[in-house]
């Protein structure tokens, strides 16, 4: 790359000096470019492949009028292009029509859903990454003690497990059989937010957090031993740097390096984990809200839902790039 | 390019059975391995044998709701006052065998693809690869639930919806182990002798991939028993009157503090078996990486796994 820079003027000089830029661009520009194909399979699986959409959402109620209405009223009468188009338009101009089992409009319905999610997923994240960097850390400084065997069984034990169980274990331990210390379920009122009700926030978090803490805390144990057997610790070992300096100063910004992926795909994770934890929890998300629309056969719900989701994967791959790229100078090279 | 050893030119039938079952007889020696096979292996006997005897009718109510554990039901009964044990005895084969059609769909669908792309290369190669990255763009999960809301829950929509999801990940891991297996000197020496490309994608790159499609394999029931139950819960599974582990642990929640049971040994089992399952495949990643003995040399190829 660099080679190339001398012999080839101005715009590759550009790109070799700005390869964050660079980089940044290109996978802004293919996220785009995913994100226009997932509409359009979200939108010919939920519009065209039952036939018609109408029908499916009527069922056998279905009269030749309300068929009819319905038609027009989804543009099911409209060539599959124009359905397409209106339908996309809509989505990015939050136009969203209105939900097909209570008339009222998409937007309104999901906006404070996704708030309430928003704050499950970064909540749950935010912890889960402090608690799983330190054990990781931790189990790292004692490679092979106890505490690394003990995190190494349980994380194994952990990630096998599907979130609704994590989740009822958590209610039959705190909020009903054992203990009675939590509500076991979050019912926020409608119109209101889920920070407002802290109480209700600690079991969905908990099993979220629970979750992903394993992902992260082998992630950073892994990075943290491959930093502690480095070079350039061992060098500062020679120098007599003292060992907590090593380690706050060395090998643990090091290991962050390759520990943010992680993290990263981790609240791609808490994306899905909402869908079933909401549901256990009875908590006003997103995730409830598309089992919810899946089950009343409620397409434009379902069609937003999916596509707001999708986003968010595209826009988080993005960021743990990026992010990996900045902390890491070694990686700082455009490839 | 090949410092490693090479494999020998012609991997026959035989040999291959004898890779599987060498990689399989060293995993089990190993005290993962064999915790792993002990812990799933039981829970498959009670899904299996359960339904032979279970000592009521799953779909009768018995007794009153919710009636706690007693000589004559020995785990309480549910929400409808039907026996949880019988219920338990006979909810958990249909979870299996879904589960395992749709990792077996998954994987042929996500090994096929993966292969194709790290040998055909260029065109085919991209285009795949990119229908990968779309397809990753949805959470399982999500993707599952807008298949099954297009037709309903039907059986076979939610084995195919799990196993479509499986698909993009299992072809990541395969094309980046396929992919250095299709540059040695001997597959380069059958093609020059004008094999079809899928002769010898099957008969001579898909027989050195024997340990990461084993570890894509239990990845994956894994986490299709995880998605399938994680569906029954939400209502997304059998109808309601068939006893079902997933749906079991949803409509006797409300039942937690009258009879614990009824939704706790469910969980148990799903847990005992998920975990059990995923504690092998780690055994056997393990040996086949090297981490721990392994009997086979062959069997090389990291298998990235993929988070």
């Amino acid at each position: 790359m660099a080679a190339d820079g001398v012999a080839v003027p101005a715009q590759v000089l550009w790109r070799d000096e700005h390869p964050i830029a660079v980089l940044i661009g290109v996978r802004a520009a293919l996220g785009v470019l995913t994100l226009f194909v997932v509409s359009i399979i979200v939108f010919l699986a939920t519009e065209v492949l039952p036939g018609n959409a109408a029908y499916s959402v009527l069922g056998h109620s279905a009269t030749p009028q309300s068929l009819r209405a319905l038609e027009i009223q989804l543009h099911l009468n409209r060539g599959l292009f124009d359905q397409y188009w209106l339908w996309l338009s809509g989505v990015l101009t939050g136009r969203l029509g209105s939900s097909l089992s209570n008339g009222q409009a998409v937007w309104g319905q999901v906006a404070p859903r996704l708030v309430n999610s928003a704050v499950l997923v970064v909540g749950a994240g935010v912890i889960g990454t402090v608690i799983g960097v330190l054990l990781g850390a931790i189990a790292a400084l004692r490679k092979d003690g106890w505490f690394d065997h003990v995190t190494s069984v349980i994380s194994l034990a952990v990630t096998s497990l599907p979130e609704f169980v994590v989740a009822i274990v958590l209610i039959i331990l705190f909020a009903t059989v054992v203990l009675h210390l939590l509500p076991a379920v979050a019912p926020i009122a409608p119109g209101t937010y889920a920070w407002s009700q802290p109480r209700l926030l600690v079991l969905p978090v908990a099993t979220l957090v629970i979750v992903i803490i394993p992902y992260i805390l082998r992630m950073m144990r892994a990075a943290m031993i491959e930093a502690l057997e480095s070079d350039y610790v061992e060098m500062a070992r020679l120098k007599g740097v003292p060992e907590w300096q090593i380690v706050l100063a060395h090998a643990f910004p090091n290991s962050i390096a390759p520990t943010i992926q992680v993290i990263g795909l981790s609240f791609l994770y808490l994306a899905g984990g909402i869908v079933i934890v909401e549901d256990v929890f009875n908590f006003p998300g997103i995730g409830q809200g598309l089992v919810n629309a899946v089950s009343d056969r409620d397409i434009p719900v379902i069609q937003f839902i999916v596509v707001v989701l999708a986003a968010f994967y595209v826009f988080m791959n993005i960021v743990t790039d990026v992010i990996a790229l900045l902390v890491s100078p070694r990686r700082r090279i455009a490839r | 390019m090949d410092v490693v050893a090479p494999p020998p030119a012609v991997v026959s039938p035989p040999r291959v059975r004898r890779q599987w079952v060498d990689l399989l007889g060293a995993v089990i020696r190993t005290r993962r391995g064999a915790l792993g096979l002990l812990l799933a292996g039981s829970v498959v006997l009670v899904a299996a044998i359960g339904p032979f005897v279970a000592p009521y009718s799953p779909d009768q109510s018995v007794t009153f709701p919710f009636a706690g554990p007693s000589g004559q039901y020995l785990l309480g009964s549910d929400m409808l006052g039907r026996d949880v044990l019988s219920r338990v005895l006979a909810g958990g084969w249909e979870l299996l065998l879904m589960a395992l059609a749709a990792t077996v769909f998954g994987v042929i669908i996500g090994a096929a693809a993966g292969v194709s792309a790290a040998y055909l290369r260029g065109r085919v190669d991209g285009l795949i690869m990119r229908t990968v990255d779309v397809f990753l763009a949805f959470p399982q999960l999500v993707f599952a639930l807008l298949l099954v809301s297009i037709v309903g829950p039907k059986i076979w929509l939610i084995v195919v919806a799990v196993g479509f999801t499986h698909a993009p990940a299992v072809a990541r891991v395969l094309r980046s182990a396929a992919l250095e297996i299709s540059e040695r000197d001997y597959v380069k020496s059958i093609e020059l002798q004008g094999v079809r490309p899928a002769k010898v994608m099957s008969s001579e790159i898909l027989p050195n991939l024997v340990s990461p499609l084993m570890v894509e394999s239990g990845l994956r029931f894994t986490y299709s028993i995880v998605m399938m139950a994680g569906l029954a819960f939400l209502g997304f599974g059998l109808p309601p009157p068939a006893p079902s582990w997933g749906y079991m642990i949803q409509e006797n929640r409300i039942g937690l503090s009258l009879n614990v049971w009824a939704v706790a040994v469910p969980v148990i089992l799903i847990a005992l078996l998920t975990i059990g399952i995923n504690t092998f495949t780690d055994a056997v990643s393990r040996v086949a990486i090297g981490v721990e003995s392994r009997p086979d040399e062959s069997l090389i190829d990291d298998t990235a796994m993929d988070a």
